[in-house]
């Protein structure tokens, strides 16, 4: 390590504050893109899962009126 | 196999679906290892800049940030290319997929770009060339969103979005030699594709690491969003209720993303 202790790390003689936001923001973002990648599969599975019961519930009144 | 039966076979969202479906792991496990590796190493294993000190260390992720922004736009203003003249439907899915993921690795490259401002030029932000051709890159990526949003028609929606993109993509030369071209705050690229790199290898190496982790990660994000698309797209087909309701069957058997 080029510090000498992790004081000095999270210091970095007084660049800290600067260098550890913005590595603290990138991994912010680059996960609520994953959080986003994640609610739209779910919000798309939904509404497939959406279309196979409109599917069936029609197959079955078919079925009922013969 | 000819190149228009590959250009056919990438073209259906299916088989596009099954192949991106294998690469996923692989680029999510490879970004995220070179992602972390790299900001470690940037962090604490490098000495500071002689000039700027430990600020500097703020390079491995506003450039990955700034590049992978840059990239994606241009491959969004291909993806609209392909789909305005072959009419391609994943073309439009691939661009629309990439929209959300360059406006944020944008936003991203705006912010470090400030916070790196303060303490190496003394201001958070100036109105020069190159920073103002990021944040136009910005609305723009928000004006696809947008303009995605505003259309009932998905296809009409597709066209007028790639007209927009292509007619954006003259920003991004505009970036890239805007501190060449006009007098600016910010510095020259460090890293030259012609002739030698300004910046010490021992700096550049960390680079190499975040900015591939940048580049991988957005394949993995973009193919995550366009799988979604492709669902959402073709929900009536069989093969798209069958995987859907196959996870319903089987938990074990779901991907988590």
């Amino acid at each position: 390590m080029y510090f000498d202790s992790i004081g000095e790390l999270l210091a970095m003689d007084g660049h800290g504050p600067y260098v550890w936001f913005c590595y603290g923001i990138t991994a912010l973002v680059l996960c609520v893109i994953l959080f986003e990648a994640r609610r739209r599969r779910l919000g798309a599975e939904q509404r497939v899962r959406g279309v196979v019961r409109r599917k069936q519930a029609s197959a079955n009144k078919a079925k009922g009126k013969e | 196999m000819s190149i228009w039966t590959t250009f056919h076979k990438w073209g259906s969202p299916r088989w596009f679906y099954q192949f991106s479906g294998r690469l996923l792991p692989w680029l999510g496990g490879l970004s995220l290892l070179l992602l972390i590796g790299g900001a470690v190493w940037g962090l604490a294993l490098v000495p500071p800049d002689y000039k700027q000190g430990n600020s500097f260390r703020i390079i491995y992720v506003h450039v990955p940030a700034s590049a992978v922004a840059m990239g994606a736009y241009m491959m969004m203003a291909i993806a609209g290319a392909i789909h305005l003249i072959w009419r391609m439907k994943l073309a439009a899915m691939v661009m629309k997929a990439i929209a959300p993921i360059g406006a944020s690795l944008t936003f991203l490259a705006l912010l470090t770009g400030a916070v790196w401002g303060k303490p190496t030029w003394g201001t958070w932000w100036v109105w020069d060339a190159r920073i103002t051709s990021v944040l136009i890159l910005f609305f723009l990526y928000l004006g696809v969103i947008a303009l995605h949003q505003a259309f009932e028609n998905r296809e009409a929606a597709a066209k007028a979005c790639a007209v927009l993109v292509i007619v954006g993509a003259v920003n991004i030369p505009i970036i890239y030699w805007s501190v060449e071209w006009w007098y600016s705050l910010h510095q020259p690229a460090s890293i030259r594709f012609i002739g030698e790199s300004s910046i010490h290898p021992t700096m550049l190496r960390p680079l190499m690491a975040t900015m591939s982790g940048m580049y991988l990660f957005f394949a993995w994000a973009m193919l995550l969003f366009t799988r979604t698309e492709i669902l959402d797209r073709e929900r009536n087909t069989r093969w798209v209720q069958d995987i859907v309701c196959s996870g319903d069957k089987k938990p074990e058997s779901r991907s988590v993303l």
